[in-house]
């Protein structure tokens, strides 16, 4: 029996049509990964954040201007400065002789061939802090669990690069995809704070202590610095709008968890100062 | 002379006619493009991500365009026994050796020169500054890093077996030689003996491709390196294509072209 190819084509075109109009939405249980909606979670799935973190890496290398230690360069492991620069951090001259990872040429060739070398410690500044933001983009992408993407891009966006929509649109997709972390609604409550928008400060940063107490022990002993921002950034806030007792309140509450509570001591004991003497401000809450 | 420069124009014809060069052209361009169109953070001014995508596929393409190319000049003349006739004239075997080198490297030069014009168009169309002393410096050591790939390969080519396994193992060496160049002697001091020492000795013995990568001082913006730094390494990079090419003629003058 002669069959002509075309009909055989059409038939199997059908039959493949068929099969998959029936097996799409079985598909889509099978497997996790056809959930994502992120790119490089289709193609990599979880393997995507043994990525991440080199990419985050690259952040620091750009912030560096190149000047970076390699693997085998003694320093290697330690903290990515562009964490610490988002968490206020000032470098001072000693930390710079510290992160002078190349010290003395070994030998002629490697005394050659640091001419071939970017051997100048300097920093990203001048609105050129924009050329790290592709990698915490792509970092992100890959792990949208790791809560420090998110802070570190939104601190330089809000504060070196004045884009604080960007900022807050990216704040927010973390806290999408983590809604359990307090620390990016901090983040979230000092960018409304620098806008102004006190009252929006508050509730973000009050769900952030929410949050917080409603970690287990563990989490809670892991999240301390981050409880300790809020309710101390909480009790500035409530003083500055004159709601003193709310300020006192949390002033006591970061007491608990602070590395330094005999300066909050002093705060509190300014706010009562303030709280004994006749009201001037209005509360607003 | 006249007779290295007419075999090394039978090179250049030849990559032209080929289209590896054209392929890796077009792909680079188009993940240059792919990556300069993508929006970060609503911010049209980010280049530096662009310039670092473009350079690493110059430097990947430039690497497969001189081995590959090289890898398969003297095994073709053999392989289609063009290499005797080519001989029976009055060509000597290092004339012949000569000209291919010559050959390879003045097409990588080529393709070299295309390639940064093609990274000149785009990053300054973004940055509306053209630093070519910068580019010059790049372009320059990378070509003189290539004359060593070159002769190297052309030296392996006479020993093993096939094209593919000379443009494989010279691949992982220069990738080696890269990475780890300047590493090796800080590598060596974690090791025990005997490795310590055939390590160090390996750090002190090899060529130091990785001095010709200027690739950070382009995508960082950085200032020029110093003129009598760059003529050094110029001559080193000489020395070592000479050292290559006297191993291979060495090689080449003996041996036995019939088997």
């Amino acid at each position: 029996m002669k069959t002509s190819p075309w009909i055989a084509l059409v038939s199997l075109l059908a039959l493949a049509f068929t099969v998959a109009t029936s097996l799409s939405s079985r598909a889509d249980i099978w497997s996790k990964r056809s959930k994502s909606n992120n790119f490089f979670g289709v193609i990599f799935g979880d393997g995507r954040k043994l990525f991440a973190n080199q990419f985050f890496t690259m952040a620091d290398v750009y912030f560096h201007s190149g000047y970076y230690p390699s693997i085998f360069d003694k320093n290697s492991a330690e903290q990515k400065e562009i964490i610490s620069a988002s968490h206020g951090a000032k470098e001072t001259e000693e930390d710079e002789k510290k992160e002078d990872f190349l010290g003395q040429p070994k030998d002629w060739i490697d005394a050659f061939g640091r001419h071939f070398r970017l051997t100048e410690h300097v920093h990203l500044e001048q609105g050129n802090e924009r050329e790290m933001l592709p990698w915490l983009r792509l970092a992100a992408d890959l792990d949208p669990q790791k809560i420090e993407t998110y802070t570190v891009g939104a601190f330089f966006l809000r504060e070196h690069l004045g884009k604080t929509n960007e900022a807050e649109a990216f704040l927010r997709e973390g806290f999408h995809n983590n809604p359990e972390n307090s620390e990016l609604l901090f983040e979230l409550g000092r960018l409304y704070q620098d806008s102004a928008d006190v009252t929006r400060a508050r509730n973000v940063w009050e769900l952030g202590v929410k949050k917080f107490l409603a970690l287990d022990d563990a989490g809670k002993k892991e999240n301390k610095l981050v409880f300790d921002q809020l309710a101390v950034n909480l009790g500035r806030l409530e003083d500055a709008a004159g709601n003193f007792d709310q300020a006192i309140k949390w002033l006591r509450a970061a007491q608990s968890v602070s590395p330094v509570p005999g300066e909050l001591q002093i705060q509190i004991d300014a706010i009562q100062k303030k709280l004994a003497a006749p009201a001037s401000v209005p509360a607003t809450k | 002379m006249n007779k290295i420069v007419a075999l090394a124009g039978v090179v250049i014809k030849e990559l032209y006619r080929r289209k590896d060069f054209y392929v890796l052209f077009v792909l680079t361009a188009l993940l240059t493009v792919a990556a300069g169109m993508v929006n970060f953070f609503n911010d049209d001014k980010i280049i530096r991500i662009v310039k670092d995508v473009c350079l690493m596929l110059i430097w990947v393409s430039a690497l497969i365009i001189a081995i590959v190319t090289t890898a398969r000049q003297i095994p073709a003349e053999r392989e289609a026994r063009t290499l005797f006739p080519l001989l029976a004239k009055p060509v000597s075997r290092g004339q012949v050796l000569a000209g291919k080198f010559l050959g390879c490297w003045l097409a990588t030069g080529v393709a070299l020169v295309v390639f940064y014009f093609f990274f000149a168009i785009i990053t300054g169309s973004r940055e509306h500054i053209w630093p070519w002393a910068v580019y010059f410096q790049a372009m320059w050591l990378q070509w003189f890093m290539l004359a060593i790939v070159i002769a190297m390969v052309l030296l392996g080519s006479l020993y093993f077996a096939a094209p593919s396994s000379t443009s494989t193992i010279s691949f992982i060496l220069v990738v080696g030689m890269l990475g780890l160049g300047s590493h090796l002697n800080t590598l060596a001091l974690q090791q025990p003996e005997p490795m310590q020492s055939l390590l160090a000795g390996i750090y002190f013995a090899m060529p130091h491709l990785e001095w010709f990568d200027l690739r950070d001082f382009v995508v960082y913006d950085q200032k020029l390196i110093a003129w009598p730094a760059f003529a050094l390494a110029t001559v080193y990079a000489v020395v070592w294509t000479g050292i290559f090419l006297l191993l291979a003629w060495f090689g080449f003058r003996r041996k036995n072209l019939s088997t």
